[in-house]
């Protein structure tokens, strides 16, 4: 089997420092092979976009900092290196989708020039070239009359339209890896179901490798190969979709399912929540972060910190309570 | 291809360079959406013609003196009336419109140039770099401005260079806390982060995604910063820092020897007091028509 394109390595992003430091991301290791759309799943500050800014090197410095680990992209360790080669990457090699289509788009300037921008930066393409290649891009990201929408303002388009010229914009460069964040919670249900089938199709026409992070695990069924679950800022279960969905080893993972609505359950049946709220990751709690909402709690899950464990070859988990343990 | 005709290199800013009949259409919508701001725009006309050819147009030489024709009021033959030393009042505010043409404009330019380098840097950059400059900021602008200016044009000597550069850096460090505010609010947004996530360098971040974004306070500042150099300048001349007589400028008019002749001659001072007003107020309705204008977020809005 060939080297991963991104290896993440025990990752490790702290906020400020001393007592009222946070660990945002804590000890993450994950592999995206080249090709693969990987998602990670988690609630709100569990960590999921932190790691995806930390991989562009984008944390915002002070408070925030890499405070260990590796994340090997391409053999090299984008950790390590220098802001002015990390540039070279951003925008080039790796690219990024984010949240909010409706301000990640400059308004004074027109969209043909934002398209063109990465072209005109990283290929050093004159302006005139990288306008046409920017028409292109409207094309194939289904942008109808693209060639007069170039000189549009980002006001005059839809959340969805904006999305689709976000989505041309990061694969200006054809870069080998894609981090979208959220690329969809802002938009209508059925936009999303289109955003986000474009996005996998252009990926795979150009064999990009896609990081899709999300909240939405009906997403994630549907588009990811592997999952990646993350909680507290760790990852506490990782496995293909397919395999995620069929045998969810861990109670958190187990909660969230059971926590959206299926159809094929018989009517009446209610929902059963995730008791109790996030942590609070100043002060996560002794053992395994998830204990206190845990319904299968053991003694030892408030004793001892689980780290990941293998399953199976390529089901990894991280709780004392599993039969694999 | 139609969108961009002329040359397109790197620096400078497509958006920027339009067909021609840009020009042309920006100011049909001006005098169709904005009257007020048009009618402000051909009265600063007005003025800048005045001043460029007053050789032509002032009937007399602006240090024309004549004796038997003092303190006259305003008549066909001195349109404005004459002053205390028998000038022509209207053609010392025709040439008094090329200095304080000359002195408000460049003032003011330098003064927004001065802002923008100071406040974009400091607050985008932030951090230690804006503490340390803001801190002389801060220093600066605790001083009254007339003490500056005073002490200022004392050591290097009254005359209109000296007092370009005085006003533009007076008010242009004063002004850099402004725009930084803006840019302060602009560097939260996420196309910033957008703009950082596809590798830009920081000049280019500033070039091309934030200065564009705080354009409307920048022309709002150039605006405002013109009358009040004309002002500044009219303080000056007053006491006699400014630029140094028998030039005739509309400040040194003002304040000079019309006041100890206010209630003999009062057309003495109607005149550049009025000619002042208009043209602060015109330059103020310009430029704010100017910045509804340019946010490509209005068009189309009345």
């Amino acid at each position: 089997m060939t080297k991963p394109l991104l290896q993440v390595r025990n990752l490790t992003t702290r906020f400020g420092h001393g007592l009222g430091s946070v660990t945002a991301v804590n000890n993450v290791s994950f592999d995206v092979n080249a090709g693969e759309t990987v998602a990670i799943v988690g609630e709100s500050g569990s960590g999921k976009s932190i790691t995806a800014l930390s991989i562009l090197r984008l944390v915002p410095e002070p408070p925030g900092k890499i405070v260990g680990g590796e994340i090997l992209f391409d053999g090299l360790d984008l950790t390590k290196l220098p802001e002015e080669e990390m540039r070279a990457i951003r925008g080039n090699r790796i690219a990024m989708i984010f949240q909010e289509p409706m301000t990640s788009l400059n308004p004074s300037l027109t969209i043909g020039l934002q398209i063109a921008e990465p072209i005109n930066l990283h290929m050093k393409m004159p302006w005139q070239k990288a306008y046409d290649k920017a028409k292109q891009l409207l094309d194939r990201v289904r942008m109808p009359d693209a060639k007069s929408r170039l000189s549009s303002h980002p006001h005059q388009f839809s959340g969805g339209m904006r999305q689709r010229i976000m989505i041309a914009m990061a694969l200006a460069c054809q870069p080998k890896l894609i981090i979208a964040d959220e690329p969809t919670t802002a938009l209508d249900v059925t936009v999303q179901a289109q955003i986000l089938e474009l996005l996998k199709e252009l990926t795979r026409e150009t064999g990009s490798s896609l990081i899709l992070i999300t909240h939405d695990l009906g997403v994630v069924a549907r588009y990811a190969d592997r999952v990646c679950v993350m909680y507290g800022g760790k990852i506490i279960e990782t496995a293909s979709a397919h395999d995620l969905y069929a045998r969810p080893l861990h109670p958190y993972t187990r909660g969230l399912m059971a926590s959206i609505p299926r159809l094929d359950q018989p009517p009446g049946v209610r929902l059963v929540p995730i008791k109790g709220q996030p942590p609070n990751l100043a002060q996560l709690p002794p053992g395994c972060s998830f204990n206190p909402r845990c319904g299968e709690v053991i003694d030892r899950c408030r004793r001892d910190v689980p780290e990941l464990m293998h399953a199976d070859e390529k089901h990894l988990h991280a709780c004392w309570t599993s039969p694999h343990v | 291809m139609a969108e961009i005709t002329t040359d397109t290199g790197v620096g400078v800013r497509p958006a920027l360079a339009r067909k021609p009949s840009a020009f042309l259409e920006f100011f049909s919508r001006l005098f169709r959406e904005k009257p007020l701001g048009a009618i402000g725009a051909v009265v600063c006309l007005i003025f800048l013609f005045a001043g460029i050819f007053a050789d032509l147009l002032a009937p007399y030489g602006f240090n024309l003196i004549m004796p038997i024709n003092r303190m006259k009021p305003p008549s066909l033959q001195f349109w404005f009336g004459t002053d205390n030393l028998g000038r022509d009042i209207f053609s010392r505010i025709l040439y008094g419109a090329r200095l304080s043409v000359i002195i408000g404009l460049s003032a003011a330019l330098l003064a927004t140039v001065l802002s923008i380098l100071l406040g974009i840097t400091t607050g985008y950059l932030g951090g230690r770099f804006d503490m340390i400059v803001q801190r002389f900021v801060d220093a600066w602008m605790s001083f009254p401005d007339i003490v500056i200016l005073i002490v200022v044009v004392s050591v290097v000597g009254p005359g209109m260079p000296q007092v370009i550069v005085v006003l533009g850096c007076l008010y242009g460090i004063a002004g850099s806390r402004i725009i930084r505010s803006a840019v302060i609010s602009v560097r939260e947004q996420s196309y910033i982060h957008a703009a950082q996530s596809i590798g830009g360098t920081t000049p280019r971040i500033l070039w091309y995604h934030v200065l564009p974004n705080v354009m409307p306070p920048v022309i709002v500042l150039f605006t405002t910063r013109v009358g009040a150099v004309i002002l500044a300048e009219a303080a000056l001349s007053f006491l006699g820092l400014g630029v140094p007589p028998p030039a005739p400028t509309w400040g040194g008019m003002l304040t000079g020897s019309a006041r100890n002749y206010m209630y003999l001659a009062p057309w003495m001072a109607l005149a550049p007091g009025i000619c002042l007003t208009l043209v602060v107020f015109s330059i103020n309705m310009f430029g704010d028509a100017l910045r509804d204008l340019l946010d490509p977020r209005m068009r189309g809005h009345r």
